[in-house]
């Protein structure tokens, strides 16, 4: 196949927006959104500071089967607000997965697939979306006892802030090339640390040390797909089969603790020796 | 010029009262096991090392070692009491300005090591442990969800030095394109945008507001408040749900219910 029509033959999964990203992950026909947009329940904080909300709140919740498996995912929409979550946002998102472990509970092994494209907190509704965070990774680490909890960071939007530290709880993450994983946002690091520090308008930079393949390539991620929506959908498949990993990432601090003590914190850090330091446990 | 806040150290010597520290953790965190009112419980705190290693978390920021560290110090008292079912409570004492920001910081994944802390105390939340946050300095942002934001029951202490945010001001307002004023004056009539207790507490997150005559140094008379507050935190989570429910509630909260009410009715 020529390099053209392999282009035209792809299915960019970037492109899709949240509940297209949820439609292509789900089995045919077994799409079922829960208080979709005709329900109309919006933030009730954004119209009062001149922010015109939108009827989803930017995070679609959607239950179906993939390759069989029940699942429930909560899709963020990185086109609204930058992905940022409010209350009723991260509501639905720490409900849903709340839902999904009750299920297992009472016999149901509902799966969680998360699809990530945030900046975390919505600073229009600050504490109400912080406390919102702190209930989803709650939720996770209780599911994730009974069932994986898959995060996907597809781009272009990337996953930070709160959700960032969501995405480390998962039990298995997979990212693409168009990927950023990290806690805080450039422009923060920017103004907060420096511009010698963390120049935000440096994009090479920034991907060297939090893109897709960088973190795949130091282990704080599982699986490294291309933007391509059978390819992305085959490997969340995998992941779900899976099952429950033997040791969550999240959960390895003596690991890390000894990584870390070894590293030479008096010269400013590449992202060649971050892939030193970390790599050997991964495959 | 002291840049940092000694807050969280000096409630953590009290509180602790000498006891030996947890050995094998980064300076910057703190645990030992003191008793409460009869009951051993496990006290961690964030506290400065202006000797880090990683210059961007030397004023009590939460970056890698914490949250690491925060992770350890949990984890062996999850691994202590697995065998018993009177879990050591966990108490977190709150003064964190934020998570470090930072080159290094990012590279290695601080997400990554504040999950290890978060994952922590909700396993040991899951697994029967009273985790009990106590807010007595700044609780901002990421350093807040790895340390204390998992707790069962939240205790803030009343002062314009105790707040909650998820963004420092000059940072929020660069992000959501406004100037600080405007960003204060929105703070003023949007409650979850503002940074000072009553209107966190109007949340309905804090299980308590305690008054201090010196939430510095604090006096005897403080420590028994405290002291008391805990211990009536630490039987109301006896018996109650393991999550985090007891959140739900507040007026200012409703759309958090009613979502999850929707949810549930067409699930």
């Amino acid at each position: 196949m020529t390099d053209s029509a392999a282009l035209l033959n792809k299915h960019s999964f970037v492109e899709l927006g949240a509940r297209q990203r949820a439609k292509a992950l789900l089995d045919d026909g077994t799409f079922r959104e829960l208080l979709d947009p005709f329900q109309r329940i919006m933030s009730p904080w954004l119209l009062r500071q001149g922010v015109v909300p939108q009827s989803d709140d930017g995070v679609v919740i959607a239950k179906g089967t993939l390759d069989g498996l029940p699942v429930v995912i909560a899709a963020i929409e990185g086109a609204f607000q930058g992905g940022s979550l409010g209350e009723v946002g991260g509501a639905k998102i720490a409900g849903a997965l709340e839902l999904a472990a009750e299920d297992n509970r009472n016999g149901i092994p509902t799966r969680a697939v998360l699809l990530l494209e945030t900046g975390g907190v919505r600073l229009q509704e600050a504490n109400l979306g912080l406390a919102a965070i702190a209930e989803i990774h709650s939720a996770i680490v209780d599911l994730r006892q009974y069932q994986p909890v898959v995060g996907v960071v597809a781009g272009s939007v990337g996953c930070f802030g709160g959700m960032s530290i969501a995405a480390g709880l998962c039990s298995y993450l997979l990212v693409t090339q168009e990927a950023r994983l990290g806690l805080n946002g450039p422009q923060v690091i920017e103004q907060e640390a420096g511009l010698d520090e963390y120049d935000s308008r440096d994009r090479p930079f920034i991907w060297s040390l939090t893109g897709g393949e960088q973190r795949f390539a130091t282990g704080l991620v599982d699986r490294y797909a291309a933007d391509d929506v059978p390819q992305i959908r085959q490997q969340v498949c995998q992941l779900l089969h899976l099952g429950v990993p033997a040791e969550h990432r999240s959960g390895q601090a003596e690991l890390f603790l000894q990584r870390l003590a070894r590293l030479d914190t008096d010269v400013q850090i590449e992202p060649a020796a971050v892939r030193q330091l970390y790599q050997g446990e991964h495959p | 010029m002291s840049s940092y806040s000694l807050r969280g150290l000096r409630w953590f010597e009290a509180l602790s009262a000498g006891a030996s520290q947890l050995p094998g953790l980064p300076a910057s965190v703190k645990a030992a096991d003191a008793r409460l009112g009869g009951k051993t419980v496990r006290l961690l705190a964030v506290v400065a090392d202006p000797d880090n290693r990683f210059p961007r978390a030397r004023n009590g920021e939460v970056g890698l070692l914490e949250g690491w560290g925060l992770a350890k110090a949990v984890d062996d008292a999850i691994e202590a009491d697995r065998e018993t079912s009177s879990k050591r409570a966990l108490i977190a004492i709150v003064d964190v300005p934020s998570q470090a920001y930072g080159r290094r910081e990012e590279a290695l994944g601080i997400h990554q090591a504040l999950a290890g802390a978060a994952d922590s105390y909700a396993r040991a939340r899951l697994a029967g442990h009273p985790v009990i946050g106590l807010l007595v300095g700044k609780a901002m942002s990421g350093a807040f969800l790895a340390h204390g934001y998992q707790a069962n029951r939240l205790i803030a202490l009343r002062d314009p030095g105790v707040m909650v945010h998820a963004m420092g001001k000059a940072s929020a307002a660069r992000v959501t394109l406004r100037s600080v004023e405007e960003l204060e004056a929105l703070a003023a009539s949007v409650p979850p945008m503002a940074y000072d207790i009553d209107s966190f507490a109007s949340l309905g997150l804090l299980w308590e507001t305690l008054s201090v005559e010196q939430i510095e140094q604090p006096s005897a008379a403080d420590l028994a408040r405290v002291v008391d507050c805990l211990q009536q935190a630490i039987n109301a989570v006896t018996g109650a749900p393991r999550n985090l429910s007891s959140r739900l509630g507040a007026p200012h909260r409703a759309a958090s219910s009613h979502v999850r009410q929707l949810l549930s009715a067409q699930w």
